[in-house]
């Protein structure tokens, strides 16, 4: 088990080595010299042969590579011109908003398609089936940040139930424990305030998750139709078990593999998602940290936003590859 | 069983799918989609009502007059009329849509035919490349390479094909794989046929087929990365009208006007989905062992 985990995790090395490579490449392709993106635009001459200096542009390419790779090892971003702070910690402020979102939108996605998915997928081509496939398609063809909007327009619009934007009417971002504002309310025992963390999080939860329930949907079912299929499900049958108990207990269990490698792949997808819908809801994650970043032209940062999105999908990746013998025993990590 | 029986089997199973009525909808709902994109889109500047960058501020924000007026879906902040936009919008959609779905087929195709017909090295070099692309989250590498060689609608392209192109060496490498070890690739190389010779006239024809539904697929996602980067305002130039920067304008006056954000989403919900369907109808009819092949989510 450990000789795998080191030999996985080793292999994503070179993965995240390549990256840095693109975005250093990147760095050097984009119009004008590097230093017009690093330096804001009313530097001078001085500090601009200062600052040549001191990143060593004036060296070869290879050597700013390693240069650049030995600063990024140390977990030095550099420093957002926007916020005057350093790059990861402006970060790292951000990334709550974007967990929470995420997780919320998760669990969403999880709890309407799981169980959706397993009936479609007991009972193929029933009516229950006819209108999983349906919801599945509709999931998958609807793109997030629009039904964000059109709950904007009637939820927030026209029936004045939930907020439009923002976490939090309170502020409780001042006290912070974890970053999460429901756990926060949570942990602090204040209801009121973890109404308030819902109903901000309810709608972009449910415009980020409604793509992964057409695709978790159509996962499960498939997964389903081919376990209702093995033998083991014939015997317990056989023995008398009640049907609720064959299509849980026997079949989804073993449905769970195929399903956990989608959920981990587009746990990708909800990250790029996030970006959109943290835009639509003005949600204060690192999404659309990135894009304001990428409007006010704040290199820095979007640099480092990416790095950190990067790393993110290769660690959710490796987490996932380790989760798959917990859910299916008969896969041993030699 | 003979072969010649298992072919009429397979011929038969093949049109009892054909006729179930479930399968039949998707096929002609998602063909009249498609043809409905490539008509207007084709035709956008010959059935639009008015010029789609024609500003009228006499008649800005006129709700949709469904039958009567000349503003069918209305018209926008700046007096432009919603109809006629979204009719150039669906050009956009349908030149990147079917520009990726190409592009990304092609180089995709090719490269995974390679990787499983030849493995080694070169199997090995393009596997890692399809790792390393896999490792940035979708859309964050377009949302890269965007921010830093800034927007056009070639970049756009460029962008969405870098990660397109994966799915179709993922499916055409499995493929390769099994087609390599055929008797009618041993019989041509034991003609001496040369590894290209076998790649182009062997390996790659019997690809198509397969590809072309993931094309469909492709097709749907690029529609959506457009409209996507386009709200985020890191699409095509502002001046060119898209169904995502239509959404994104619709944002400040989305208490006032519901028919801004309305309209340019569901002609993107419609014609995606009537992409998927007609993917998803073809996968059945023509191969229904690719359902669960290894192909990312968003395929």
């Amino acid at each position: 088990m450990f000789g795998y985990v080191m030999r996985r995790l080793f292999a994503t090395v070179p993965v995240v080595l390549v990256v840095t490579i693109i975005v250093f490449s990147l760095i050097h392709m984009a119009p004008g010299d590097p230093l017009t993106l690093l330096l804001s635009e009313d530097a001078n001459e001085t500090t601009i042969k200062l600052a040549r200096e001191k990143w060593g542009l004036d060296q070869p390419i290879y050597v700013q590579y390693l240069n650049y790779l030995s600063i990024l090892v140390h977990g030095d971003l550099g420093m957002s011109f926007k916020y005057g702070d350093p790059v990861v910690s402006v970060i790292a402020s951000r990334m709550p908003a974007t967990i929470e979102l995420a997780i919320a939108a998760m669990i969403i996605s999880v709890s309407i398609a799981l169980p959706l998915g397993a009936l479609a997928g007991a009972r193929p081509n029933s009516w229950i089936d006819n209108i999983g496939s349906s919801i599945g398609f509709l999931g998958i063809s609807m793109p997030g940040f629009w039904l964000g909007l059109i709950l904007i327009l009637f939820l927030s619009g026209t029936l004045h139930l939930l907020p439009s934007s923002g976490r939090d009417s309170f502020g409780i971002a001042d006290a912070p424990i974890t970053g999460i504002y429901l756990l926060d309310s949570l942990i602090n025992r204040d209801l009121d305030q973890a109404r308030d963390a819902i109903t901000h999080l309810a709608m972009p939860a449910l415009a980020l998750g409604i793509n992964m329930v057409g695709m978790l949907m159509r996962v499960t079912r498939s997964a389903m139709i081919e376990i209702m299929h093995e033998d083991f499900i014939t015997t317990a049958r056989a023995k008398g078990a009640p049907e609720h108990r064959v299509i849980w207990l026997h079949g989804m269990r073993n449905a769970l593999i195929p399903v956990l490698t989608v959920v981990g792949l587009e746990l990708g997808t909800l990250l790029s998602g996030s970006v959109i819908v943290e835009t639509v809801f003005a949600w204060p994650g690192t999404g659309s940290l990135l894009i304001s970043a990428i409007n006010s032209r704040d290199y820095p940062l979007v640099i480092g936003t990416i790095l950190a999105y990067t790393l993110i999908f290769v660690i959710i990746n490796f987490v996932i590859d380790l989760l798959y013998p917990l859910v299916d025993p008969r896969i041993r990590l030699a | 069983m003979s072969i010649t029986e298992a072919v009429s089997t397979t011929r038969s199973s093949q049109i009892k799918r054909m006729v179930s009525p479930f399968l039949r909808t998707k096929i002609l709902f998602g063909g009249v989609v498609v043809t409905a994109l490539f008509v207007i889109g084709l035709l956008a500047p010959f059935i639009s009502p008015f010029d789609p960058n024609r500003q009228d501020l006499d008649a800005t924000m006129i709700q949709p007059q469904w039958l009567w007026g000349k503003h069918l879906l209305g018209t926008d902040q700046l007096g432009r009329d919603v109809l006629s936009r979204i009719f150039h919008g669906a050009r956009i959609s349908l030149v990147i849509a079917v520009a990726v779905a190409v592009l990304s087929g092609l180089i995709g195709t090719t490269l995974g035919a390679i990787s499983g017909y030849r493995s080694g090295r070169m199997d090995l070099l393009i596997q890692k490349s399809v790792e390393v692309m896999w490792a940035f989250p979708p859309l964050l590498f377009a949302i890269t390479l965007i921010a830093f060689l800034g927007q056009s609608l070639h970049i756009l392209i460029l962008a969405l094909v870098l990660q397109r192109w994966i799915p179709f060496c993922r499916v055409a490498r499995a493929q390769a794989l099994t087609l390599r070890s055929r008797d009618f690739v041993a019989a041509a190389t034991a003609l001496g046929a040369t590894h290209t010779r076998i790649l182009c006239s062997h390996i790659i024809p019997n690809l198509i087929q397969t590809s072309f539904v993931v094309g469909t697929f492709a097709m749907a996602t690029a529609i959506i990365s457009e409209a996507s980067l386009s709200f985020l305002g890191l699409g095509v130039p502002r001046e060119i009208p898209t169904w995502g920067s239509m959404l994104s304008d619709s944002r400040a006056h989305i208490s006032t006007a519901w028919w801004l954000p309305l309209f340019p989403g569901l002609f993107i919900l419609v014609t995606v989905l009537g992409i998927n369907l007609l993917g998803d109808g073809l996968r059945d009819v023509l191969d229904p062992k690719l359902n669960r092949s290894g192909t990312r989510g968003s395929l």
